[in-house]
């Protein structure tokens, strides 16, 4: 489709020098912007712009810009990677936009997600919740050959649906909450499904569970809010699951 | 003893592997827990290391730049991984994979580091699969496999289009494991900057923390270097914004030999370039290939209509369409290798055919594949690609052809490792993209992964114990030295200096203009006068950049733009070593294309006479010209041909 140029738009974007000053907002201008550019390279063309004015650049998160590895988040009139469904800040278009829009960005707001500088958030928790227990515990060598153990077509394909998380945090910041049971459940899933994970499943979910509350995350209540802003269409009938080993494992103590 | 000592075990090719593993020391598990490992870059290949080598005992640290290990650019690889397991029964082997990927390296790679490569692939996928990878399977629940270019079996596993994702995780899950157990110490958001050298030996790095700006230093009993390709040194290129080529670089400019740096892949199948705004260019796996039909219009007057928008792909009649790989090349067709398929498209386009308003695209076609199969079985194989290419182009690739076009992807070339992935500098190891040691002169499709992965879980575990076998004595290492105070001292005064120009340009200005010169004279195709001309705008870019640069902010918290000076100051002095290396090796072969070396129907012709070896580039200091030392490659099991895909 034929790329527009947007003649003028205005960008009000949330600026903090550092974790601990207190942030406000911002509004820049910004003129001819093709449609076809991604909204990251929109934010580089301000950016360019406020480099060469002598002021400070916008600082965001970013890096594949292919929407796989999970780095870009931003808030983006409202919503978690903005105004579009299943994709990432970095795949959002600008064609998504009207010419002499006034667009707001803002971090990941979340208690456990502190704000690093401007847009760019502080994702460490999510690391902790996979440290208590987000994986296998199988070494290095000494393992079966990988076709000993037929897995059923169905698990292994709705064990991936689930591991195609990118641990963006767009469902805790999306979320009232600020909860981190999408997140949470997409791992215990991807593990939960195949035989090699089960193993280790009550356990598993027992320990993420009990980090993620001790992190400070919040509850879930099933708002859903989560599913409609994930980038990878992670479905919230995880979190069922996820409740189901977290029950087997409480009464299995 | 010349300096480059390969290490090559002696004794027929299948054995040389189990043979060095028994003759290499052992370090006991008591020494390992005092043996300190630093591990830079946590992609496939460092994130496997670190997690294997925290398991054998040793104590481990960990670095990337992104916040968390899981956002290394080996999660971008999509289409697969390759392994001689032989599920298929269509006559795979360990010595089939070998051979592909010697010959589609076009004869510039080691045979020893190949086969071993090909040997330890079925354990790969083994591990993997132990650990949670959810890799495709059968309805029958056995693994699946495709068929990739450069191969007539079909030996590549896969997680749909997100293998890089799916074995990353893998490899991340067993390093978060060793983290949580207290064995490997993870630092995220921190950029090596230099490695420490003690009395000739690598015991350390001095890196940047990247929010707070703090300079610190590290000591290690040795040091595994696994950051990656450069890449971007073409500024527009496949990887990741980030990536790049500085630690490599500081280990060259520490001593550690450079090699063959002209071999740079050009990835045929990538979203075309639109306008100057664009920031990164996007691949589109090459596994669509498998399904997808490569074409331009027949007559120039229809790709003339169709690049002003008066009619489409689609108008085209079937009998007015050009396969041209299927014409030039009937027994690969649509699956030769990458540096072919990208000749043959900027040819078309050069011709004429274009189909872009800019010219510069062909179209690859689902039509055929999907009135075989069915919508449904190729939105099971490619469903997330296809949904990519809607997001980015606007256009449903169900309906209407993709249009794609060559791009840099990948650099075959890096530093140069002996056999135990050791550089010239004891004690620094090289793995993954970062290392120039397994795809020769061209990688093949799904290798990757497989290299990054056999370095990190199978190699390194072993090899490293024979130097740290002579290192248990070695107390832990003191970082208040004045080996360390130096390199502390010359890092901050770069940064201060870089950041004190106060020029008047942002740093993309300038990558820009460096990534169009690469383009433009170092990219698909090559001659000594353009190779030439490259070298001198270089160098004027470089000193304008020196003199210009405007870098904002502040170096004590977060700054991307210091960040991406750093790097693009380091891209300069690659793109410099690139041309000068494309300069010396007069042949084409694999990704080089020398427009001096041609058969008479225009296919690249390698000369083994004169440019059987691998090219090893030693530093000689700042401003210096480097010298060129040169590992001659013997083949004593395959025969060297030209390669044909016809
Ligand atoms: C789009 C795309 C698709 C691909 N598809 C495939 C495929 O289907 N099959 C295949 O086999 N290959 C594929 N490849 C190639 C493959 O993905 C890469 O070659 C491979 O993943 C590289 O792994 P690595 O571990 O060597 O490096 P990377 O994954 O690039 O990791 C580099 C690491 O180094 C760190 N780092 C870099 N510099 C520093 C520094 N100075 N200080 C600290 N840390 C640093 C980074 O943070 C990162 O952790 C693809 C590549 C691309 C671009
Ligand atoms: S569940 Fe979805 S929104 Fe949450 S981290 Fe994973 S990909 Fe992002
Ligand atoms: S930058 Fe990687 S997902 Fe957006």
């Amino acid at each position: 489709m034929a790329d527009k140029i947007l003649k003028k738009l205005n960008i009000k974007v949330w600026r903090q020098n550092k974790a601990a000053d207190k942030g406000r907002f911002e509004t820049y201008t910004i003129e001819n912007i093709s449609t076809g550019s991604s909204f990251l390279e929109m934010l580089d063309i301000l950016n360019e712009k406020l480099i060469i004015e002598g002021q400070d650049p916008i600082a965001f998160d970013h890096d594949c810009r292919e929407g796989i590895c999970g780095t870009c988040s931003l808030f983006i009139n409202g919503r978690a990677h903005g105004p579009d469904t299943e994709v990432t800040t970095c795949q959002l278009h600008m064609r998504k936009f009207k010419d002499g829009e006034t667009i707001t960005i803002e971090p990941w707001r979340a208690k456990s997600f502190p704000v690093i500088k401007d847009l760019v958030v502080d994702r460490t928790a999510f690391e902790k919740i996979l440290y208590a227990g987000g994986f296998i515990s199988v070494n290095t060598g000494g393992v079966p050959d990988a076709n000993a153990i037929p897995i059923a077509y169905e698990d292994a394909e709705e064990s991936m649906d689930a591991a195609s998380c990118i641990g963006c945090g767009a469902c805790v910041a999306a979320c009232k909450n600020s909860s981190a049971m999408l997140f949470v459940a997409a791992k215990v899933s991807h593990l939960a499904k195949l035989p090699q994970g089960r193993v280790e499943a009550k356990k598993r979910a027992r320990s993420m569970v009990a980090k993620m509350d001790e992190l400070g995350f919040g509850g879930c209540t099933n708002t859903g809010a989560c599913e409609v802003e994930c980038p990878k269409s992670i479905s919230i009938t995880n979190i069922a699951r996820l409740n189901r080993e977290y029950l087997l494992a409480r009464f299995s103590e | 003893m010349s300096i480059l000592e390969s290490k090559i075990p002696e004794g027929p090719l299948a054995g040389k592997w189990s043979r060095h593993k028994e003759n290499i020391k052992v370090v006991s598990p008591a020494n390992k827990r005092k043996l300190e490992v630093i591990v830079v870059g946590t992609g496939l290949g460092g994130a496997s290391a670190a997690a294997s080598l925290a398991e054998l005992g040793y104590k481990v640290k960990a670095f990337c730049y992104q916040d968390s290990p899981r956002r290394a650019h080996s999660i971008a690889a999509q289409g697969g991984i390759n392994a001689a397991k032989n599920y298929q029964n269509d006559n795979d082997s360990v010595f089939r994979l070998f051979y592909d990927t010697i010959k589609g390296g076009d004869y510039r790679s080691r045979e020893a580091n190949v086969y071993r490569l090909a040997e330890v692939s079925p354990n790969i996928i083994d591990q993997c699969v132990a650990q949670g990878v959810p890799f495709g399977r059968e309805y029958g629940g056995l693994l699946a496999n495709r068929t990739f270019g450069g191969a007539l079996v079909s030996r590549t596993f896969y997680a749909r289009g997100q293998t890089g994702q799916q074995l990353l995780i893998g490899a991340y899950q067993a390093m978060n494991r060793q983290i949580s157990m207290g064995n490997v110490e993870m630092y995220s958001r921190h950029e090596m900057l230099d490695v420490v050298i003690i009395d000739g030996k690598a015991r350390g790095i001095v890196a940047r923390d990247l929010v707070t700006g703090k300079i610190k230093r590290f000591g290690a009993h040795a040091v595994v270097v696994a950051t990656g390709g450069y890449s971007n040194v073409f500024f527009l290129s496949t990887n990741a914004m980030g990536s790049n080529g500085s630690a490599a670089w500081q280990c060259y400019k520490k001593g550690a030999f450079f090699s063959n740096p002209c071999f740079v892949q050009i990835h045929p199948t990538c979203i075309p370039v639109h306008g100057e705004q664009q920031s990164k260019l996007t691949l589109m796996s090459e596994s669509l290939r498998n399904d997808g039909r490569v074409w331009v219009p027949k007559k120039k007057e229809d790709a003339e209509k169709i690049r002003k928008g008066e009619i489409g792909p689609n108008d085209i009649p079937e009998e007015d369409r050009d396969f041209y790989l299927e014409r030039r090349y009937p027994s690969y067709g649509n699956l030769v290798p990458r540096d072919v398929a990208s000749r043959a498209a900027k040819e078309r386009c050069d011709a004429g055919f274009g189909v872009n308003p800019e010219g510069k695209a062909v179209y690859l076609d689902f039509k055929y594949s999907i009135e075989r199969l069915g919508k449904n079985v190729i939105k099971a194989r490619y469903g997330n690609l296809f949904q990519m290419y809607e997001k980015i182009t606007d256009v449903d690739p169900y309906k209407e052809p993709m249009m794609i076009y060559p791009a840099i992807h990948y650099t075959m070339g890096g530093t140069w490792v002996d056999y135990n992935l050791m550089t010239t500098v004891p004690g620094l190891y090289s793995l993954g993209e970062a290392n120039f040691s397994d795809h020769g002169a061209n990688r093949l499709g799904a290798s990757a992964l497989m290299q990054g992965l056999a370095d990190g879980y199978f190699v390194i575990p072993y090899t490293i114990g024979d130097y740290l076998a002579d290192e248990i004595l070695t107390p832990k290492i003191d970082t208040n030295t004045p080996e360390f105070e130096q390199v502390e001292k010359a890092v901050t005064e770069r940064i201060e200096k870089l950041f004190n120009i106060k020029g008047t340009k942002p740093v993309d200005y300038f990558h820009k203009k460096l990534g169009h010169v690469m383009w433009d004279y170092v990219g698909m195709s090559r001659n000594e006068e353009g190779l030439k001309k490259a070298i001198q705008m270089i160098r004027e870019i470089r000193e304008e950049f020196w003199k210009d640069v405007k870098i904002p902010g502040e170096l004590d918290n977060l700054n991307p733009e210091l960040e991406k000076a750093g790097r693009v100051a380091d891209f300069f002095d690659i793109g410099e070593l690139i041309a000068m290396d494309a300069l010396d090796r007069n042949e084409s072969c694999g990704g080089h294309f020398r427009e001096e070396s041609v058969t008479d129907d225009g296919e690249a012709k390698r000369n083994d006479e004169k440019f059987t070896y691998v090219s090893c580039w030693e530093y000689k200091g700042e401003g210096q010209e480097p010298v060129l030392h040169k590992e001659d490659l013997v083949f004593e099991n395959v025969k060297l041909t030209q390669r044909s895909y016809k």
